[in-house]
């Protein structure tokens, strides 16, 4: 056995240069950078100017927080269909609040709406684990019934950017030493969920469920209880990020975050997290959602219309699935070899 | 623990028990999940036309056959697919990929009978692709079809941009939305009602079909039993991009219009009415008449809903509720039953041990 595990032997710098560039991040992280090189030499604004670097970073962060949801569920072997929906409601509870209750604080309206969302996310959680039902089919159907709760308090009361108190928009695109303030939250939000699957046993446990969810139960792991969790914070990260959509773009109709499950399950797949749970990292994610966004500022650029980027999306999904399976297949022939050598 | 492991092996029986077909035949047809939507069906009709005054009209029943028809058609192949336990979700993209094909030949001065045939290629094509990618290279198709949702959606959308194609010639729109006299029912529910007979015919009395239930149930055992599993996916989803493109034609006819965004979302409609029909997510499970029962069910439903002036989000809400209560309510009742023999069992056992 000895011949299958030897990491031992190498020194840790030769290790740590081995682990960066074999690891998934770095591929997406170099795409992405190809992505602004060219863009940026065909129009140096994109880049360069105090706009393009603003939006650059600002313009993903909402994603960014959908996409660690998301990867969060993908990664317990489930899927949650229901993000859009749920930005739609979050986005919608906060603009009512502020009309309902003038002169509320900021930080009670942003409470709000992570706690709708971790609710609703409790509802997803709970029918899947409890059940023991496809993530993907209850998603879907609550996917519906969100929309439609959404549609019906939304009427024909529509929230617009006069409704909001000014200190609540101007939050949304406010800056910290030129760093807006959203890509600042969705970075603390990926720093700490990113420590929490890393390094804790709450987030090796969602490997673990993810990679064989009966091996887990076996094990005396509390799935039920470790998938509501995993539904219930990507309810709440998605309900910030629904009370950021208010903030970013001041006007809320009853379409607001449509679509947007299909983006979140892009970013996650195109950043390494394998959709039948078990591998990939958030910070993949992350990086995942920045690259489609990005790549969506910059085919105009491109002199691509941008009618085309959802194809591009498409190619890109397609692209990353089909790149996991060639390397998962590459990693068990040599697995397999070692194993024939060893026997020999 | 014990519990787990009394479920994972379960204690070998002594007499071989067939309870499936210990019971008679009228019971086994009647007390399924596909004959409680019929049913239901047929309450929800019943209960329609006699409470809301003017549904049970031939205009009525038109529209809503109209409306049901793209779902109708793309619920057979999917009903398929989702036995032999995969997912297309890229069936709306490649009504939409095909709307616009048709549209923007028939722009392009093609006559619109060749524009109709190159969408339908197109259909096979995308369909094919989809088929590739899930059998030759071996990807799940929960994540190609996510891929090819959004690359067929792109496409079609890349095509014509914000333009939209109209004026198609009279004869095939009037011909799309003709009804039989005062019946009520369009001319292209005869379509509907071969195709629906061609594909019972191939699920339930083809040996391909039942290749189809195997392959649901346990590919690998399938596959040693001489089921051809990669042909036989490969040609599902081909099939389910053959018919996806023929409901986008239709859509072109019905509503005179192509555009990038038509159709958008219908995958989610057509999967919900699906299951709702009965067939299982898990595979193996599944009749189609328990399908077009289902599809026809949530279109009834809508349209009684819609005459008594009740608004399209709450619609979609008992949409979803009734998907969310189909696929929870098995897991429910089987819950109950173990509840109860489990808790007269406790019962028995411990009366003797009290005793001893």
């Amino acid at each position: 056995m000895t011949t299958l595990i030897s990491p031992a032997r190498k020194n840790p710098a030769a290790r740590a240069i081995e682990t960066l560039v074999k690891s998934r991040e770095t591929g997406i992280v170099l795409a992405l950078l190809m992505v602004l090189v060219v863009t940026t030499v065909r129009s140096p604004a994109f880049l360069v100017s105090t706009d393009g670097f603003r939006d650059l970073l600002l313009t993903p962060a909402i994603f960014v927080l959908l996409a660690i949801g998301q990867a969060m569920v993908i990664i317990t072997r489930n899927i949650d269909l229901s993000v859009g929906s749920v930005v739609g409601l979050t986005a919608y509870l906060t603009g009512r609040l502020f009309v309902d209750f003038p002169g509320l604080p900021i930080p009670v309206a942003i409470i709000a709406g992570i706690a709708l969302g971790a609710l609703l996310g409790l509802i997803n959680g709970a029918l899947i684990a409890c059940a023991k039902v496809p993530a993907l089919v209850v998603t879907l159907g609550t996917l519906y019934i969100y929309r439609g709760v959404d549609v019906w308090w939304v009427g024909r009361k529509p929230i617009n950017a006069s409704d909001m108190p000014r200190d609540f928009l101007g939050f949304g695109v406010s800056s910290f030493l030129n760093i807006p303030t959203l890509a600042i939250i969705a970075a603390l939000v990926l720093v700490a969920v990113g420590w929490y699957m890393r390094t804790t046993r709450g987030g090796r446990e969602l490997y673990a469920i993810g990679s064989d969810p009966s091996a887990a139960t076996l094990y005396g792991l509390r799935v039920a209880k470790r998938v509501i969790l995993a539904f219930v914070a990507c309810g709440a990260l998605t309900g910030l990020a629904g009370v950021l959509f208010a903030a970013r773009y001041g006007t809320v109709d009853s379409q607001a975050g449509t679509g947007f499950e299909l983006i979140s399950v892009a970013a996650a797949v195109v950043g390494g997290i394998a959709i039948f749970g078990g591998s990939g990292s958030v910070l993949g994610a992350a990086i995942g959602a920045v690259l489609l966004l990005t790549i969506n500022r910059a085919l105009p650029l491109l002199g691509v219309q941008d009618f085309w980027q959802q194809a591009v999306v498409g190619a890109l999904i397609l692209g990353a699935i089909a790149l996991d399976r060639v390397l998962a297949l590459r990693r068990f022939h040599k697995l397999i070899e070692i194993r024939d050598n060893a026997n020999d | 623990m014990t519990d787990s492991s009394t479920s994972l092996h379960p204690a070998p029986s002594r007499s071989r028990a067939y309870p499936y077909y210990s019971s008679p035949a009228w019971k086994r047809f009647l007390l399924t999940r596909e004959f409680a939507v019929v049913i239901a069906l047929i309450i929800v009709a019943v209960g329609a036309s006699t409470s809301i005054r003017k549904f049970s009209s031939p205009l009525t029943l038109g529209y809503l056959l109209l409306d049901a028809t793209p779902i109708l058609l793309i619920a057979l192949p999917m009903t398929l697919i989702l036995i032999s336990a995969e997912i297309d979700l890229s069936v709306a993209s490649i009504v939409g990929l095909s709307n616009v094909t048709l549209g923007a030949l028939f722009d392009a001065g093609w006559p619109v009978e060749l524009a109709a045939l190159a969408a339908l290629v197109l259909g096979i094509l995308c369909g094919a692709i989809n088929g590739l990618l899930v059998t030759v290279v071996g990807l799940p198709s929960l994540a190609v079809t996510i891929g090819t949702l959004a690359l067929f959606r792109g496409i079609a959308v890349g095509i014509l941009g914000t333009k939209s194609v109209v004026n198609f010639p009279e004869y095939w729109t009037t011909l799309t939305t003709s009804i039989f006299g005062k019946s009520g029912i369009p001319y292209v529910i005869v379509l509907v009602v071969i195709l629906a007979l061609a594909f019972v015919l191939l699920l339930h009395f083809t040996p391909f079909g039942r290749g189809i239930f195997a392959i649901g149930r346990n590919q690998e055992v399938a596959a040693f039993s001489g089921v051809k599993v990669q042909r036989t996916k490969f040609i599902l989803f081909v099939l389910s991009g053959l018919v996806s493109a023929l409901a986008g034609i239709y859509f072109t006819f019905r509503y005179g219009s192509a555009r990038g965004d038509n159709a958008q979302g219908l995958e989610l409609t057509v999967i919900a009415a699906v299951l709702l029909g009965g067939v299982s997510i898990f595979g193996g499970k599944g009749a189609l008449h328990g399908v077009l029962a289902g599809v026809l069910l949530i279109g009834t439903l809508q349209s009684a809903l819609r005459f008594v002036n009740v608004t399209s989000d709450v619609i979609n809400i008992v949409v979803g509720a009734l998907l969310v209560a189909s696929i929870v309510s098995p897991s429910f009742f089987a819950w109950l039953k173990g509840k109860i023999p489990r808790a007269a069992r406790e019962r028995a056992s411990k009366a003797p041990a009290s005793r001893g």
